[in-house]
């Protein structure tokens, strides 16, 4: 019994690394996201190639492999590597490689929600004297909002089961400590690690209905 | 002296010419018909006047005034712009209605913002609120207030595009085609409300191809095609009585029986 609540608490306690990584990437990727989302829509041709660039290489590699190379490749690469030594360090890398993959993600669907708004939205705006940022704060946003929440719900689902993957610069999450016992021959922690996920996932797809509920009011 | 003045006006778009040279000038008060084939130019001399598209070359004048003069870029600059379009007014054939928000938040939203850019906030506030209402009320939308655009008929949500864009006081409001998008039992109410501005000496541009209501609300008329204004008059003359062979041409589309009634 002391056993169960043991264990238990050490992955709860495993477990708050993830949900840091998560709130942390989400903090950072979904301001950036839209700086993103702006640039691959710049009407500036070398900075929306660029910006394109970019997505596309972020987007068609594997997150766990961008991971890594932001880890380890300034230190081999003879730059000095920038991250500290320690618990600290490892778990900055991990959400810096994270923040940059899902700003991209995110700047695709931003991208697509800001597009699919008419422009006869933007120039009603613009025919009433509304400036540049009135437009897209008080009119085409919660437009934007509304239309990609769904996409939204998805990847950021997925983000709750990616943080799993900072593992691979030796972050303690939760899978990474259930792994220990299974070394030790148990394997129940392991299973266990699933209704974490499943937990979690659960409250997040409670507030995305919740939230598509709220915007129902209107048809964009 | 006229109220707008438009000079020369031409505009392409890449390689295709559209406007080729615009004159015309609207007296205070006035009410101008636009008529003319589709792809004639019409929507794109309107989206000029409101500072949605940038003529290549011309002149704009109001009350005299050089309000955009393509040749002069000090008439140009992107702050000024924003205010001179507030000259203008513009419905648009799809309305754009902002999905939301209210009816009433439709037709207050931008003298709002404009109030809070210039302090003075609280007291206007009420005053906007209280001139967006009476506007709704003298389009007949009294009751839908609080509705939301999704729950309005085509015809319904033109009228509030109509008030939100009265709300800013234009010297001059810009109709393009505004009942096309409408069933035809709906445009019969679209039709009234602007005939009622028209007998309230409200300065309008109107695009359109509804013929009878152009000949008999309209001050003046004209007949554009391919870019140029073809002929100009009084509407019972133009219309009754075309000079130019491409306007009777044009005409005698509409001459089923149907198109003349009266809305
Ligand atoms: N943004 C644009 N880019 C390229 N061509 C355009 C653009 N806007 C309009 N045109 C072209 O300009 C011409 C005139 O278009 P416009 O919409 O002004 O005609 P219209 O008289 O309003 O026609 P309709 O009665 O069908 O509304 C058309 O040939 C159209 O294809
Ligand atoms: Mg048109």
């Amino acid at each position: 019994m002391t056993n169960l609540s043991v264990i238990m608490a050490r992955l709860l306690e495993a477990f708050q690394l993830n949900c840091q990584l998560f709130l942390l990437t989400l903090l950072f990727a979904l301001p950036l996201g839209l700086v993103v989302a702006f640039g691959s829509m710049s009407r500036f041709r070398p900075l929306s190639i660029l910006t394109k660039t970019v997505v596309w290489i972020i987007r068609g590699t594997p997150l766990m492999l961008q991971i890594l190379i932001i880890y380890f490749a300034p230190g081999l690469l003879g730059l000095g590597s920038p991250w500290k030594a320690g618990t600290g360090g490892r778990l900055f890398a991990a959400t810096v490689a994270f923040v940059i993959n899902y700003a991209c993600y995110f700047s695709e669907i931003y991208r697509g929600g800001i597009q699919g708004v008419s422009r006869g939205q933007t120039e009603a705006g613009q025919v009433l004297g509304m400036t540049k940022s009135q437009i897209f704060f008080k009119v085409t946003l919660l437009q934007v909002v509304k239309r990609i929440l769904p996409a939204m719900a998805n990847e950021v689902i997925t983000l709750v089961k990616d943080t799993s993957l900072a593992r691979i610069i030796s972050n303690k999450e939760i899978i990474m400590m259930a792994q220990e016992y299974t070394a030790k021959g148990l394997i129940w922690p392991l299973f266990s690690t699933g209704l974490f996920f499943l937990a979690f996932v659960g409250g997040l797809t409670l507030l995305f209905n919740w939230l598509e509920k709220k915007l129902d009011y209107f048809r964009a | 002296m006229a109220i707008l003045e438009v000079e020369n006006l031409y505009k392409s778009f890449g390689q295709t010419q559209v406007l080729k040279g615009i004159n015309f000038s609207l007296e205070q008060g006035q009410a101008l018909a636009i008529i003319g084939a589709s792809g004639s130019g019409k929507t794109t001399l309107l989206r000029c006047l409101n500072f949605l598209e940038r003529p290549d070359q011309g002149v704009i004048r109001i009350n005299g005034k050089v309000l955009f003069d393509a040749g002069d870029p000090a008439t140009q600059r992107e702050v000024e712009i924003r205010k001179k379009r507030l000259n203008f007014g513009l419905v648009f054939q799809s309305f754009h209605l902002f999905p939301q928000y209210t009816v009433l938040k439709n037709v207050t939203l931008a003298g709002e913002l404009l109030a809070k850019e210039q302090s003075g906030r609280k007291a206007a506030q009420r005053e906007i609120e209280e001139q967006a209402r009476g506007l709704l009320e003298q389009m007949g939308l009294s009751e839908k207030v609080d509705a939301y655009p999704h729950q309005l008929s085509g015809g319904q949500q033109q009228r509030v595009a109509i008030a939100r864009a009265l709300a800013l006081r234009p010297n001059i409001l810009c109709f393009d085609e505004p009942t096309s998008a409408l069933d035809p039992e709906l445009t019969g109410e679209v039709l009234r409300v602007i005939r009622s501005l028209a007998e309230k000496k409200t300065t309008m541009v109107i695009v359109t191809h509804e013929m009878a209501f152009a000949r008999d609300v309209a001050d003046h008329i004209i007949f554009m095609d391919d870019g140029v204004v073809v002929e100009e008059g009084c509407p019972q003359d133009l219309i009754s009585n075309p000079k130019e062979e491409r306007t009777r041409q044009f005409l005698s589309r509409f001459s089923n029986e149907s198109t003349w009634k009266q809305n």
